[in-house]
């Protein structure tokens, strides 16, 4: 089992420790709720140190991240991010990924922990253009500081002004280290992931010096728990839950990432013929006024017959209501419709609304 | 963790406090920490007995869901009503405010096989 850079602190500060990904990663430290909520109102940490940094090198790098991914990365500059994914040529999702451009002869792709081998050996698999690739996972720390406080935290840890734009990232160096620090998150708040490399005390002495700067913010840890209610709540899909291989992006909600209309990519053809041929499901939020809590796998009902299921749900902590995402057949997936969620053999009326759950 | 001395257990990680035939159950300090915040708790407001054993109700947290498991068959004689709009409850008082039933017991040889807390510390590896 891996362990990540901040690992002897989570120990230390007592927090709740699952395996996830092949790591020993915090699950929740004080509680899921308070975490969730700290995040929403004023700043948490997370350590994301499991997610995989892979690194493309070479003249053709570009031609490279062209074609294994599905947004258009030639509209990337230096200093920018895209969230992007990767297909297979049936449509299906590899994984969905962040891409840095950090020059026009270096890309660096952020992927999902849970499928990091996976995710190179298809980039390996599908090198046509003789790229140099590195899988520099286990180099890389990764920090986020997510929240409306963020920026003022950070601030006080960074030798430049923290004036960045979302989906734009910048180097710095925080507690004598030179970190990359990009304005990206997965909450929907005003947030930052801090890359670094560096052993347990370097580690160490970041996370101190962010938990110091945001004393006067009661800065909180948050734990895999908080941070998959946060984005759920925005709506974000999870790899696994929401999209996996038999889902395919545009069904996802993510044809706002599938460029149909740059050169030839992994899975163009099949998405077109999907597009042309019409969705049969849609990925949809639903809230309900019950008191249920819906559940990954549960069955969506229209009439007694089903109609689709849900792929992640909880109790929002902010509206303190049930969310879920879940795939509909296409003709029952608009906003306002009634369905019922069928929770262990008893159904409970639910309704289709728009994403995100919170309005930012 | 804590766990009282004058409780009896469940291996399904509950406990009963005993007062004649009356007993009062809820869920132990450890099964609230591994369950973590808990959102809901669904006990039919029309139960009106249960059986040792079997499930009567479920527990809603964050992570997971978790069925309720009677410590011993009786008359149920209340259900907490804190708990429909205050289950955190449950995580900040398992052993007073987080109580869920109160049994009338039917058979007092049924509490026999229940654990003491030392049993149930052993059980759990604390």
């Amino acid at each position: 089992m891996k362990k990540t850079a901040f690992y002897p602190i989570h120990q230390k500060i007592g927090a709740k420790i699952v395996e996830f990904a092949g790591y020993l990663m915090p699950v929740q430290y004080s509680s899921i709720i308070a975490e969730h909520k700290a995040v929403r109102n004023s700043v948490g940490v997370f350590d994301v140190s499991h997610m995989g940094e892979i690194f493309i090198r070479g003249e053709n790098a570009l031609k490279f991240v062209q074609n294994i991914t599905i947004n258009d990365a030639s509209k990337l500059f230096p200093g920018k991010v895209q969230y992007s994914a990767m297909c297979y040529p049936d449509g299906g999702i590899v994984d969905d990924l962040l891409v840095y451009k950090i020059s026009d002869g270096e890309y660096m792709l952020v992927v999902n922990a849970s499928n990091m081998e996976k995710d190179f050996n298809w980039m390996v698999e599908n090198n046509l253009f003789g790229v140099e690739l590195i899988n520099a996972s286990d180099d890389y720390s990764l920090l986020a500081v997510q929240g409306p406080n963020s920026k003022e935290v950070l601030t006080k840890v960074c030798q430049s002004p923290l004036e960045m734009e979302y989906y734009y990232f910048k180097y710095d160096c925080i507690a004598d280290t030179d970190v990359l620090i990009s304005r990206t998150g997965y909450t929907g708040e005003l947030g930052y992931e801090i890359y670094f490399r560096g052993d347990e005390s370097t580690a160490a002495k970041i996370w101190d010096a962010v938990f110091n700067a945001g004393k006067d913010y009661n800065i909180q840890p948050v734990g895999l728990g908080a941070r998959d209610s946060l984005r759920l709540e925005m709506g974000y899909c999870l790899y696994g839950n929401d999209i996996d291989k038999s889902t395919n992006p545009l069904e996802a909600g993510l044809g706002w990432i599938t460029k149909l209309n740059k050169d030839s990519f992994i899975g163009k053809d099949e998405l077109i013929k999907v597009k042309e041929e019409g969705l049969r499901r849609k990925l949809v939020g639903f809230t309900s006024n019950e008191k249920i809590f819906p559940r990954h796998g549960y069955a969506l009902m229209f009439s007694g017959k089903n109609i689709g299921y849900i792929t992640s749900g909880t109790v929002s902590p902010i509206l303190e209501k049930p969310i879920a995402l879940g795939y509909l057949e296409v003709e029952y997936a608009f906003p306002g419709n009634k369905v019922d969620i069928s929770i262990r053999g008893k159904e409970f009326p639910a309704e289709v609304v728009t994403l995100p759950f919170i309005k930012k | 963790m804590n766990f009282p001395s004058n409780l009896k257990y469940t291996k399904e990680h509950e406990w009963v406090l005993v007062e004649e035939n009356i007993g009062i159950m809820g869920i132990t300090d450890y099964a609230q920490g591994e369950l973590g915040d808990v959102v809901f708790v669904d006990i039919d407001p029309s139960l009106s007995a249960v059986t040792k054993g079997e499930s009567f109700g479920s527990i809603e947290a964050v992570k997971t869901v978790s069925d309720l498991y009677a410590p011993c068959s009786g008359k149920i004689i209340e259900i907490n009503k804190l708990l429909a709009d205050n289950p955190e409850v449950v995580n900040s008082d398992p052993y007073g405010q987080g109580w869920m039933v109160k049994i009338e017991i039917s058979d007092l040889n049924e509490l026999n096989d229940l654990l003491d807390a030392e049993e149930y510390k052993k059980l759990i590896g604390q």
